[in-house]
């Protein structure tokens, strides 16, 4: 295979290239011939169902994981941020949100300014065990910036966030790659929000079921089989927020389109 | 006059050292099971060393570093649960382990000594040897904790942010398994654990960071040591033991003092 080199994905502004990847767990096929790119400034989102190998793949994309067969190139300057699934600490660690930010970043004028960006300020000196869903999902994320990437790899970043609060940390999420110009390589359940904010969308199940804007995926007959007719665009907004204890935020972001 | 007592003080705060970030490194990443089957190991090296006659403190070492390995290995490939293997291996090396060392010919063992510990018999050299291990295990802790602690947090972040995590995972139980070595003459292969968990599961209510924790359990399993020498001059009973029983009293007391969480600030 004539794979390309990673300085020349850096001149076309591609940070990762994967060809034809393929990747098994014993006799079971978890991913077949994925091939995808990912270039700077873009939000690609991955759907899929249960068991699609979406983990699987974010997991290859990370190099946590090694394929099978295909290739994989990195772009030279590819420095990634990652918010993982979840987080469990044990609750015999003793470990404030402020330390756990120094593994990314020993500066703490950094981390407190990291924890301000993703609005959770006043948390710094909070146990990482109290934080509720939304707020470690924001703590994750300060940790990822911390790293000053130019890709943000998150998977399922709403996890255990009530609807609402969905919605605001996927907008904070498109307003930080505006702001920090990184590509976003993101998987999710969640069909309805993640589709207004997104460039591209994978729809996986094992292979590549199909791919593009929101728009042509979400009239893609491969797409509509696995989802159902259903799933539309979703585009309903509330005329108000939230913040993060529920209480009314006045003012609607302008990203908020 | 008190020179054994001295040097027993001395053997029993190398120890108390290390075993404050250690153990709270056994206790974060859920290690107590292969502790205790590193210890039981030890058993093993002491056999060896009765076998070959030379001393026990570095076939011991040597024991405990194979089964580290040994057992490192077995953790990726084996389909029972892990807390199911190193219940197998924890008893099948006590028992082997006793077993050896009543079949060395010649070798006449006192086998409480062992499994209890026999601190007031140390010597100056054991002494030495313990301090220059505690002193670099301590060293290597130092120079290597927050890529350590990092890949207890969460694995797969330290890995993307380019901790070499296998590597850490190993360092981890190599050092473990040195602390074992040396630990094994203060309380015995089968409380060794406890003086590794008990002070860090205490210092664990009053510490935010894990640098508090690991600070402080230091300090508590160093009062644990003193207490227990205390213990056994006064009432003549096992130090070993009398260690490990200072430790637990901390911890309770401790627990009556601080479980009132949200009126720590009244009752202080």
């Amino acid at each position: 295979m004539s794979a390309v080199s990673g300085r020349q994905l850096m001149d076309d502004g591609v940070l990762i290239k994967l060809d034809d990847v393929s990747k098994q767990f014993a006799d079971n096929t978890v991913l077949s011939n994925i091939s995808l790119s990912i270039s700077s400034n873009r939000i690609i989102t991955l759907i899929g169902p249960n068991g699609a190998g979406k983990t699987t793949l974010v997991k290859v994309v990370l190099g946590l994981l090694t394929a099978d067969s295909g290739a994989i190139t990195r772009s030279p300057t590819l420095r990634i941020g990652y918010m993982p699934q979840k987080l469990i600490i044990e609750p015999t660690l003793p470990m404030t949100v402020g330390r756990f930010l120094q593994f990314a970043e020993p500066d703490s004028s950094l981390c407190r300014a990291a924890l301000a960006r993703t609005g959770i300020p006043r948390l710094l000196d909070y146990p990482v065990q109290s934080l509720s869903g939304g707020e470690t999902q924001r703590m994750l994320l300060a940790r990822a910036l911390l790293r000053r990437p130019n890709l943000l790899v998150l998977d399922e970043p709403v996890q255990g966030v009530d609807i609402n609060g969905q919605e605001a940390l996927y907008n904070l999420i498109a307003s930080l790659r505006n702001e920090l110009g990184c590509a976003i390589f993101m998987v999710s359940h969640n069909l309805h929000l993640v589709m207004a904010a997104t460039d591209e969308v994978i729809c996986l199940n094992q292979h590549v079921c199909c791919s593009g804007s929101p728009q042509q995926v979400s009239i893609d007959p491969a797409f509509v089989e696995l989802f159902g007719t259903r799933t539309a665009l979703y585009t309903h907004h509330h005329d108000h927020e939230h913040d993060l204890s529920c209480n009314v935020v006045e003012e609607v972001p302008s990203s908020h389109v | 006059m008190y020179d054994f007592l001295v040097l027993a003080l001395l053997a029993g705060l190398a120890v108390a050292v290390v075993a404050g970030p250690l153990g709270s490194l056994v206790v974060w990443q859920r290690m107590a099971y292969f502790g205790d089957t590193l210890a039981h190991s030890a058993l093993l090296g002491v056999a060896l060393g009765l076998w070959l006659s030379v001393s026990s403190v570095a076939t011991v070492t040597v024991i405990c570093l194979l089964v580290a390995v040994l057992l490192t290995a077995l953790e990726n490939q084996n389909k029972l649960a892990t807390d199911t293997v190193l219940g197998i291996l924890s008893h099948t090396f006590l028992a082997l382990g006793v077993v050896a060392i009543t079949l060395v010919p010649g070798g006449r063992t006192d086998m409480e000594a062992l499994l209890f510990g026999d601190i007031l018999t140390v010597t100056a050299s054991e002494v030495v040897a313990m301090w220059v291990t505690s002193a670099a295990v301590l060293l290597v802790l130092k120079n290597r904790w927050q890529p350590l602690l990092a890949t207890i947090v969460h694995q797969d972040l330290a890995c993307v942010e380019g901790v070499a995590i296998a590597r850490y995972k190993v360092l981890l139980k190599l050092l473990l398994a040195l602390i074992v070595a040396i630990s094994m003459k203060i309380v015995g292969v089968l409380l060794i654990t406890a003086l590794l968990i008990i002070p860090a599961a205490t210092a664990r209510r009053f510490s935010t960071t894990p640098e508090q924790m690991a600070l402080a359990a230091s300090a508590l399993a160093a009062a644990s040591v003193c207490l227990g020498l205390g213990m056994s001059w006064f009432w003549d009973v096992p130090v070993g033991p009398a260690i490990v029983l200072s430790a637990s009293v901390l911890f309770l007391l401790t627990t009556v003092r601080w479980s009132p969480r949200r009126n720590r600030r009244k009752t202080g």
